[in-house]
């Protein structure tokens, strides 16, 4: 086997296409995780013991198992389950098996950003006699939220790179790409080699920024709890 | 008398197997200012505390002006408060708390505005003028867009008792509102809330360990030991010629730094 700068170069630009599905994917599964996250927030804060259990054993079980046996179970077993089974395409299929495992992990962010907020606050906001809703819009979540900005921004990146599961069930994103041409040409090496690069030019400065959004909204913490 | 603004009848409260409050009858009338004194775990901060909402009582009646706080009648039963029954009541009192609680991501001015912008849904600039006003009264006008981080205690809690007074409560709970400040500190808040007492027609209820203080702006102090209300009566009877020896002993603790 050896390295072909011309295969190198010919297959940049088919994989820069993919390029694009990858991303919007990635984007379309973390916006998918980070409202659905608030789902499982919601369920355990329900006041009835039942429900929070049975959520919080069904969040446990999606956390629990790979994400890529969460992939075939959606796009080949649900649509044999006779009544409830739904056939969908290989994208939304993608987006909701990995917004949904993904929407486990957001739940626990959100949750340990909700408990960061002092009791007091919410007996202030009773004080004032804030609705529910309002206590939670105008006190709560503004505080929740950005301490744990640098901690979603990991999992953003973690899951563009787990995005390439997708193609197993066969979206069509750069990993298929570099896939079906190393199958038609016997060239593997510069078409996988061009995704790696193509991954690692767009997580490196991601972890990069999310380094530095960590160190301010850590500094802005920092400043909020020594003073309550 | 006229009639009272706040009656407890036979309240008690329990959290778990502890019994804090032992049977409290008391009755607020309108423009009173009462204080709180006790040992620590005697149950005075949970007394205000049921009637801000923050706890519910184990048994007994909460009424703010006649209605019963934390049951309503829902055609001929009377079921446990609703968010809904619990608002319309909870707009009468106000709390100022120990560590008073400042909205940290918020400017002093904002802290301010929020309550009477969202709940009562008052136009912003009316809100903005008379947050300016309740500001300067406690003499913050110099600090209105700066966090509450940026503020030493006495100025954070004389801020959370402008926020708390924007809301016009007719009743408002003071928490032991100078127990997390620095000596030097207590002064400025104290002379607030003296203001306050001399100026308002709202009834106070304080819980303190400020025995001078008590004597100097409280129409009424009652002693708490043990969940129950052992002595009560006008300031100079309690605090200068205690009767119980519980009371006595109590005070004899304060003398050494009075």
């Amino acid at each position: 086997m050896t390295w072909s700068w011309d295969v190198f170069f010919h297959v940049i630009p088919l994989i820069f296409k993919g390029l694009w599905i990858t991303l919007g994917l990635t984007i379309a599964c973390y916006a998918f995780a980070m409202i659905f996250g608030f789902f499982w927030v919601f369920m355990n804060r329900i006041p009835w013991k039942p429900v929070n259990w049975l959520f919080r054993w069904i969040a446990e079980f999606i956390r629990s198992t790979p994400p890529l046996v969460q992939l075939f179970f959606i796009y080949y077993a649900w649509p044999a389950i006779p009544g409830i089974g739904i056939a969908l395409n290989p994208f939304a299929a993608a987006i909701l098996g990995l917004g949904l495992h993904f929407s486990t992990y957001t739940s626990e962010v959100y949750r340990s950003g909700i408990e960061s907020v002092e009791k007091g606050q919410w007996e202030a906001a009773t004080a004032l006699n804030l609705s529910v809703k309002q206590k939670w819009l105008h006190i709560i979540l503004p505080q929740a939220i950005p301490p744990t900005i640098p901690m979603l921004g990991n999992y953003l990146i973690i899951m563009f790179k787990e995005v390439p599961l997708a193609s197993t069930i066969g979206v069509v994103a750069m990993l298929h790409i570099a896939n079906d041409y190393g199958a038609q040409y016997y060239k593997f090496v510069e078409p996988l080699t061009v995704v790696a690069l193509f991954f690692l030019l767009l997580s490196y400065p991601s972890a990069l920024l999310i380094r530095k959004l960590e160190r301010k909204y850590n500094r802005r913490f920092d400043k909020r709890t020594a003073t309550l | 008398m006229n009639a009272p603004i706040v009656q407890y009848k036979n309240i008690r409260k329990a959290f778990g197997d502890i019994e804090v409050l032992k049977g409290i009858d008391l009755d607020i009338a309108p423009g009173e200012k009462v204080a709180l004194i006790g040992p620590s775990g005697s149950g005075k901060t949970t007394i205000i505390r049921l009637l801000m909402t923050l706890e519910e009582p184990t048994s007994g009646v909460i009424e703010v002006n006649g209605d019963n706080l934390w049951m309503m009648e829902k055609g001929s039963k009377m079921l446990p408060a609703d968010e809904k029954h619990l608002r319309a009541i909870r707009g009468d009192i106000g709390m100022v708390f120990q560590h008073f609680n400042l909205f940290p991501h918020m400017t002093i001015l904002e802290n301010c505005m929020l309550a009477p912008t969202i709940v009562k849904k008052k136009e912003k600039a009316a809100v903005r003028k008379n947050a300016l006003e309740m500001l300067y009264k406690v003499g913050l006008s110099d600090k209105v867009d700066l966090y509450p981080s940026q503020l030493s205690g006495g100025q954070k809690q004389r801020v959370a008792m402008a926020r708390a007074l924007m809301m016009k409560p007719k009743v408002m709970l003071f928490d032991e509102v100078t127990s997390a400040l620095d000596p030097e500190l207590v002064g400025e808040v104290l002379e607030v809330i003296r203001g306050l007492a001399k100026s308002g027609e709202m009834a106070m209820i304080l819980v303190t360990h400020e025995m001078d203080f008590a004597l100097d702006i409280a129409d009424r102090v009652l002693f708490l030991n043990e969940g129950v209300i052992e002595e009560e009566g006008h300031p100079e009877e309690i605090l200068v010629n205690p009767k119980s020896e519980r009371l006595q002993d109590f005070l004899s603790r304060f003398t050494s730094s009075r």
